[in-house]
């Protein structure tokens, strides 16, 4: 590496902005804190509203309470080889008929991801107003390629996870940590700007949203 | 030899050619009208939508004004995080810095996740100079690579392309580099990108070398940001061992508390979605996780020459959302290869001539290839002040030390006259921006440039022909 081309960068832009006060202006920060018309409070305003922004974005949405959580994941994981990453509760998996393969001892190859049904993981926060959730490879979310190469993602959502919008959940995600905020499925909207579901990323996403014992009775139905 | 635009015909030539292709204007009217509509009804989601650009607008102004600051501190975080920083002055280092680190892997074919910067620098042909075939991956990246094409828009770079001639690159060329396109493949949009999907499939799953550009780097962490829809991104940034990440200096961000602003706008402003379908962020390597050897390539490329001009430095703000360019009447009639070069639309017009300084025929003329409508100006998330750079550049190629003067400003302002001769499509795209009136430069200019723009009228919405407002005066100089 050049030092020589580090220094004389940096000696162009002192000289650049040398005309600059050193003092900068405040940044201003009015912008909303939550999103809009929401209050953070009202966690069935924002549970919907994360579950409109999401389907509006071609993901699939389930509610389900503790009790019924088991024979959702059944319904909506295929009986097939699911890539299950340390630190998912297997509790919830007892009706479930499939394979789930872990990389606690051995990590897979990428055409073994590649080849896989699903892959089912955990979040670390959710935002309603974009519909996003966001992994950061902790417990339950497994390593980035695992979340990447099967065709379908099914991601256990806690409703306590989910806030209204961004700068609600900025401050609690570890930079330091890989992170991948998703929002909807894998689209492009590269041919005449129509957007066109699946490309790259898992083709379906669909995200259980697992609802505190008094929220899934109201939800019933 | 992947084509550039080096050698490419000014503007005036260039944008007379363009606009004779009938084909080429209705693609790219499509596109953008299609973005507008999605942009408009976005941001009218968001009430504090002024307040956001506001915060963008200073939060890079205080990045720009310390830019030796926080670059150190990128390097210092990116250092510590297992990752190595690369300086690079211009683009013949950088990519020497990107084919030397590339060679050391022994690898002859790498994949790319789409990158302005690298089309600027002419880094694919570097690398094929050197025997290195790097694949894009993006969509429309792919669209213009395997086309030997070039692009005309910095969020889809294919933009002026439609189904029909896309389907003819893919079944023309992508046997030629790999999986060939599915037979008796359409023009439908879902069986092109399912095309694509296949035909790049094969290169992910063997990548050992990916190059990336960034949407931001965060100084305060030394965290890459890149934002995307397809999962291309997700595929090089985590499947390759070897990452190396070219950015230019301008898109430090200071903290990473910052991007709540920034990713906010960038979506909606640049695709109307309110996030982007991916938003991989990382820091240096992550053990076990992605790419275990990561290089940040800082590239200055004309940067710092922007950077002290201090009317002109605004445009280092750009997040290169794209919708100065879908709102533009003049991009829309020329499309965008007439700017001749990877930044086309308003900030191409303002942002090539900071770069390379107003000493060419190609970028003296770019200053000129606007009618100071001012559309721009209100769709920009970090409120850049086109008009008024455009003035101040104006300025310098006619009365400065440019050795190009008049010849290119009248070839220029005729060109402009040219495509803007349809007064109804100039209201439109006025209207579509949500203009009312006409627009003045919000601040006086500084220096020998006052006199002038104290007498200068700024442009009503003509009620006459705008080839004919244009000359009655003079450019809206009279
Ligand atoms: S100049 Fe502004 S509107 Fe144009 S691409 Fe850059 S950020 Fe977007």
């Amino acid at each position: 590496m050049s030092t020589g081309a580090r220094e004389e960068i940096l000696g162009r832009i002192r000289s650049a902005t040398a005309d600059l006060p050193t003092q900068s202006p405040e940044v201003p920060r009015t912008y909303l804190r939550h999103a809009p018309d929401v209050d953070p409070a009202d966690r069935e305003t924002v549970l919907a509203l994360f579950a409109e922004r999401l389907e509006e974005y071609g993901a699939t949405v389930y509610r389900a309470g503790p009790a019924g959580l088991v024979s959702t994941l059944a319904e909506v994981l295929p009986a097939g080889r699911v890539m299950v990453p340390t630190g998912f509760p297997i509790a919830w998996l007892t009706q479930w008929a499939g394979e789930a393969l872990t990389e606690e001892t051995t990590p897979l190859s990428r055409r073994q991801l590649d080849g896989l049904d699903a892959v089912l993981t955990t979040c670390a926060v959710a935002i309603a107003e974009s519909g996003t959730v966001v992994l950061d490879t902790g417990p339950g979310q497994g390593r980035r390629a695992a979340t990447l190469l099967p065709d379908l993602h099914v991601c256990v959502v806690r409703a306590g996870q989910v806030f209204s919008s961004m700068p609600e959940v900025i401050g609690s995600l570890d930079p330091l940590r890989p992170l991948t905020w998703i929002s909807g499925p894998s689209a492009t909207a590269d041919i005449e700007m129509i957007r066109v579901p699946g490309v790259h990323g898992p083709r379906r996403l669909t995200v259980v949203l697992l609802l505190e014992e008094d929220q899934s009775r109201d939800a019933v139905g | 030899m992947s084509r550039t635009f080096v050698g490419w015909p000014a503007f005036p030539r260039a944008a007379a050619a363009a606009t004779q292709d009938m084909q080429l204007r209705s693609n790219v009217t499509r596109a953008t009208g299609t973005i507008r509509g999605k942009r408009a009804k976005l941001v009218t989601e968001r009430p504090d939508w002024e307040d956001l650009r506001d915060s963008a607008a200073a939060l890079k102004d205080e990045v720009l004004a310390h830019l030796d600051r926080y670059l150190l501190q990128a390097e210092e975080q990116v250092t510590a995080a297992g990752g190595t920083v690369h300086w690079a002055r211009d683009a013949a280092e950088a990519n020497r810095i990107v084919t030397e680190l590339v060679r050391a892997t022994g690898e002859r074919e790498i994949v790319k996740v789409k990158s302005m910067l690298t089309e600027e620098i002419g880094l694919d042909n570097a690398l094929e100079a050197a025997g290195i075939s790097a694949r894009e991956t993006d969509l429309a990246a792919a669209i213009v690579q395997l086309g030997d094409d070039l692009p005309s828009h910095v969020v889809v770079p294919a933009l002026h392309r439609n189904r029909g001639e896309i389907r003819d690159v893919f079944v023309r060329e992508m046997g030629r580099h790999g999986r060939p396109a599915p037979q008796g493949l359409t023009d439908e949009p879902a069986q092109l990108a399912e095309a694509a999907r296949l035909h790049l499939r094969e290169k992910f799953l063997k990548a050992k070398v990916a190059v990336s550009g960034a949407n931001f780097l965060v100084a305060e962490t030394g965290t890459v940001v890149v934002v995307e829809s397809e999962g291309n991104g997700r595929m090089c940034l985590t499947l390759a061992d070897t990452l190396i990440s070219v950015v230019g200096l301008e898109k430090a961000v200071p903290t990473w508390r910052d991007l709540e602003v920034f990713l906010q706008l960038l979506a909606r402003n640049a695709t109307g979605e309110r996030m982007a379908p991916y938003t991989t962020t990382f820091t240096g390597v992550t053990p076990g996780d992605g790419p275990q050897r990561f290089h940040l390539v800082l590239v200055d490329n004309g940067r710092t020459r922007a950077l002290a001009d201090r009317v002109g430095r605004q445009a280092l703000r750009c997040i290169r959302c794209g919708a100065c360019m879908n709102i533009c009447p003049v991009y829309e009639r020329t499309g965008g290869h007439a700017y001749g070069s990877v930044y086309p639309g308003p900030i191409g017009a303002i942002l090539n001539p900071l770069l390379k300084g107003p000493d060419d025929p190609q970028t003296a003329s770019l200053p000129y290839a606007s009618s100071l409508c001012g559309a721009c100006n209100e769709v920009c998330p970090v409120r850049i002040r086109f008009t008024d750079v455009l003035l101040k550049l104006r300025h310098e190629v006619a009365e400065g030390d440019a050795k190009v003067k008049h010849p290119v400003e009248k070839a220029a302002l005729d060109a402009v006259g040219a495509v803007m001769e349809h007064p109804a499509a100039w209201n439109a795209a006025v209207r579509a921006a949500g203009r009312v009136g006409p627009l003045m430069p919000r601040k006086r200019l500084p220096g020998p440039l006052r006199g002038w723009t104290d007498t200068r009228n700024v442009p009503e919405i003509p009620k006459e022909s705008f080839r004919t407002w244009w000359k009655r005066t003079d450019g809206g100089t009279k």
